[in-house]
């Protein structure tokens, strides 16, 4: 059986092999410019309650199986009808991400999923970092679509806001850069000046012994080559001074981080971010201003906002692509602890100043109806209309400028998702 | 090294968190079998370990106000590196670090619902120091870190810490609570692919009224305590996909709700004895013990779950029978498993000295490192191996060794001046106090550092300044990051 770490082996035999030396990469940064495309990628951990981020405030089913945590219509951030003629509305909290939607570039993407969806955090996780529902150990998507790119590769290539490397992210062209804090991304040492100098040398040199009979050893000392070829350039988006205020939680500055990348031209192609507590089984609290889904909102809108905003400012917005997932979504009734358990299809976003803003795909009806097509589970869980991995293969596709056939084992491009 | 030592330094490194040269001195004298027995039969030994904290000789500690480690978060994780460090008892920390991955439960939720300090009597309060002898989860651990896994599955489902964090407090008769039942099977015993999404609805009504019995937020004496809510269980049959009596019946009856706490035990007691579970705690004990980049070896598997099954879950004749198998005893698997932060913290301070180092300082580092204590991210635990090693989780530890080896700098030249004679010698010194296999091009690297810049004298400001700078260098190296 798989399970979520089964997919650590594939990745220590194999990238020890290409990793390129360390020498070039800062000509190579240079080289793929600040001006290029880049993608990023946010998890929203825990499972995102879709049905309280874009409400379908007209289905009555909605008000009767959430009689709780349904949103009252006239609190709802109205954004029209989708295709199906349902009409939605953004949490009341979403008021920055409304006005990027009214401006046409925040693409709401509905009832995205897959057949059979995993109800764990972790498998689930897996399926949508590998985009292999049948297999979910190995290389995550992400890095097979580096892997795709010329080499050597620069491990500033992709860069992580988070400590450990996301599967999504593993790849075996390249170790990817994890910078959890570009002030602590340093070189220390016991000694100073020139001795630490000599030492800053020494442990590179150390690191340039890359046992080939010790995939394990190779593995770390690779990562901390990676590390010392980095450091100086991590150092200087240090010194990135944004153009807004973002908020001062993880979150807003990861994002702060990744918005100072760009402009200092890290060359970097897909920045991954991620922000959790989205595992709302109890006491999830949709209305009130203390309320845990509330608050999570609130997080999602003031960072975005702020990022977009920045962006916007520097002049980068068009260059960059934020797209949103999360594991899975959440049960459509609300359970005893006015919470909602694991559930199936949720929605993804996809913002930024090239982005087809608007509604794709159309809403779930709610009604538990055994006959109801829109719904699974019994009708506990809202079921897919479109498979994650066509939103995967239009971003690598007609944004990244990859080969989403080759990267994701398959053709699942789709008409209508038109949204970059 | 002769092979025995070898062999003894890796017992000691995988049982427990490596060794000071005292502690591999007496455990020296003993028999490998002699070695595993101390280890294993450690309730022999008296656990008198955090009556050292803030004596001279011990790691130091770092608090604000008086050291309170059963109402200070950062007080209780400092305790425990502190046994991590000193305890006589290691492979009862090492065992307890590896049931709070396996159990883990997060704090932060515990106490965004009972409040500070609360939170932290849940986690980690000792029973005996606390106003209402409140026992917290990693105690809880600690004291059953060996023994029946069934006994262990109970407590910790009735355990308070637990009920919040997997949401049993909420499970009620009206809104059965999937939580805990889906993670009792995908985490705690079966694992995914061995139980079914009807399985995990089933599990959630039969832990129906399993509930927390709340004490008062706001005061820090108060008692937190399981309570089975006979009015709150639903009573009809629950029918899993498993079985779950010896005659092979699959259905747990309906019962008089006053009766219906023994759903749960009846579910805890199937699960605890399928061969499903047995297999998977013997592949996550290979996994934490033996090798995690090696793929399980199907025979030992096999000896550990029989192993397991026949005690009655009991864990530590299965931990014996894993510490003599020739498999953990083989030398091409030693320093061959990814250490964990925390791991790589309690050894760097036993191999490099403590003396006036605060375990405090290693608190920001860990957390960098990908390790906060008491926090883990998820309730799969912490992401193991590889994924330890990102780029900055990398520099995180280069970084820590450099803080330990800058703050033992005049020890760390004092211990190296008999080898003051050349540059090589105090290489050979380091590489020595350090247990860690390096190829030559790294002494070679080594060499090369602790021969540029002035030329040597080995005067003691010399050895101030290589001797830190080597450790550094060492402990910062991929190949001390195994163990």
């Amino acid at each position: 059986m798989m399970n979520r770490r089964a997919f650590l082996k594939d990745g220590v035999a194999a990238f020890t092999i290409s990793f390129a030396a360390p020498v070039f990469l800062s000509d190579l940064a240079r080289a793929q410019g600040a001006s290029s495309r880049n993608l990023v990628v946010l998890d929203l951990t825990g499972g995102n309650d879709g049905l309280s981020m874009l409400v379908p405030y007209t289905d009555s089913a909605y008000y009767s199986r959430r009689p709780t945590l349904a949103i009252p219509a006239g609190s709802v951030l109205q954004v029209g009808s989708d295709s199906s003629g349902k009409a939605l509305g953004l949490h009341p909290k979403l008021t920055g991400l409304k006005d990027i939607f009214s401006q046409g570039r925040l693409a709401l993407i509905q009832r995205v999923g897959y057949e059979n969806s995993s109800r764990s955090h972790f498998f689930g996780t897996d399926i949508w970092s590998t985009a292999n529902p049948s297999n979910s150990a190995g290389n995550g998507w992400v890095g097979r679509y580096l892997a795709t790119l010329p080499p050597p590769l620069d491990p500033l290539v992709a860069w992580n806001t988070t400590g450990d490397t996301p599967h999504a992210l593993l790849s075996s062209a390249v170790p990817v850069a994890s910078i959890p804090s570009v002030s602590g991304y340093a070189f220390t040492s016991p000694n100073s000046g020139s001795e630490a100098t000599l030492e800053r040398a020494a442990a590179t040199s150390i690191a340039s012994h890359v046992p080939v009979d010790k995939p394990h050893v190779a593995f770390v000392s690779t990562s901390v080559q990676a590390a010392m070829a980095t450091l100086d350039r991590v150092a200087a988006v240090g010194s990135y001074k944004p153009t807004v205020a973002y908020p001062t939680n993880g979150f807003g500055q990861a994002l702060q981080a990744i918005a100072g990348a760009m402009a200092k031209g890290t060359g970097t192609k897909v920045f991954w971010v991620q922000t959790g507590g989205y595992d709302t089984h109890a006491s999830q609290d949709t209305n009130t201003d203390t309320g845990a889904y509330v608050r999570l909102m609130g997080t999602l809108n003031d960072g975005l906002t702020a990022f977009y905003n920045d962006l916007k400012n520097q002049g980068l917005l068009n260059q960059s692509l934020l797209l949103s997932f999360s594991e899975f979504g959440r049960r459509i009734s609300e359970n005893g602890s006015r919470g909602t358990d694991h559930g199936s299809a949720s929605v993804m976003m996809a913002m930024g100043g090239s982005v087809h803003g608007g509604l794709f795909g159309t809403a779930p009806s709610l009604s538990a109806d055994p006959q109801n097509p829109t719904l699974e589970n019994n009708t506990q869980d809202v079921k897919f209309e479109n498979d994650f991995r066509s939103v995967y293969a239009r971003v690598i596709d007609n944004w990244l400028g990859g080969d989403s056939v080759g990267v994701l084992g398959g053709n699942f491009r789709k008409s209508g998702l038109d949204f970059v | 090294m002769a092979d025995g030592d070898r062999l003894l330094g890796h017992l000691l490194r995988r049982a427990g968190f490596g060794a000071s040269s005292a502690e591999l001195a007496a455990y020296s004298s003993l028999s490998y079998s002699q070695a595993v027995d101390r280890l294993v039969n450690y309730e022999q030994i008296p656990d008198t370990v955090d009556s050292n904290i803030g004596k001279p000789g011990f790691v130091g500690t770092t608090s604000r106000g008086a050291f309170s480690p059963n109402t200070v978060a950062d007080d209780a994780r400092q305790r425990w590196l502190f046994r991590m460090v000193h305890s006589d008892r290691p492979l009862q920390e090492k065992m307890t670090l590896f049931w709070h991955n396996y159990f883990a439960t997060g704090l932060s939720k515990v106490t965004g619902q009972v409040k500070n300090p609360n939170g932290t009597r849940l986690m980690a309060a000792k029973a005996l120091e606390d106003p209402a002898r409140q026992r917290g989860q990693i105690e809880l651990l600690r004291d059953g870190a060996v023994g029946s896994f069934r006994d262990l599955l109970v407590a910790v489902a009735q355990d308070p810490a637990m009920l919040i964090w997997l949401d049993g407090d909420t499970n009620t008769k009206a809104k059965p609570q999937e939580n805990f039942g889906r993670e009792l099977m995908e985490l705690f015993t079966r694992g995914v692919g061995y139980y079914t999404e009807d399985d995990v609805y089933a599990a959630a009504r039969v832990f129906t009224g399993w509930n927390l019995k709340p004490g008062d937020n706001n005061d820090s004496s108060s008692s937190y305590s399981f309570v089975y809510n006979a009015n709150q269980h639903e009573t009809s049959t629950k029918t899993f996909s498993f079985p779950i009596y010896s005659d092979g019946s699959r259905t747990i009856p309906s019962r008089a709700a006053s009766a219906g706490m023994q759903d749960g035990i009846d579910l805890i007691n199937a699960l605890s004895m399928h061969p499903e579970t047995a297999r998977r705690l013997a592949t996550k004990l290979y996994g934490f013990f033996v090798s995690e980049t090696a793929p399980p070896d199907p025979n030992l598997i096999n000896d550990l779950a029989t192993t397991y099954l026949q005690n009655g879950t009991v864990i530590k004749p299965v931990l014996q029978r894993l510490f003599t198998s020739p498999q953990f005893q083989d030398p091409s698997i030693f320093f061959t498993r990814y250490a964990w932060p925390v791991e790589f913290v309690a050894r760097s301070l036993k191999e490099t000295g403590w003396s006036g180092f605060s375990v405090g300082t290693a608190l920001t580092p860990l957390t960098s490192m990908g390790q906060e204590l008491l926090e883990p991210p998820d309730v799969a635990g912490w992401s193991l191996g590889q994924t330890w090693f990102s780029t900055g989780a990398m520099l995180a530890r280069m970084n820590f060794g450099s803080a330990l080896a800058a703050n033992q700098k005049f020890s760390l030249a004092t211990a190296a001046a008999a080898s003051r004679s050349s540059s090589r010698a105090v290489v050979d010194y380091v590489v020595g106090r350090l247990t860690v296999d390096l190829p030559n091009d790294v002494y070679n690297d080594l060499a090369a550092y602790a021969a540029a810049g002035v030329a040597w004298t080995g005067s003691d400001a010399q050895l101030q300044t290589k001797t830190p700078g080597l450790v550094h260098l060492v402990l910062g190296s991929a190949e001390y990051q195994f163990v």
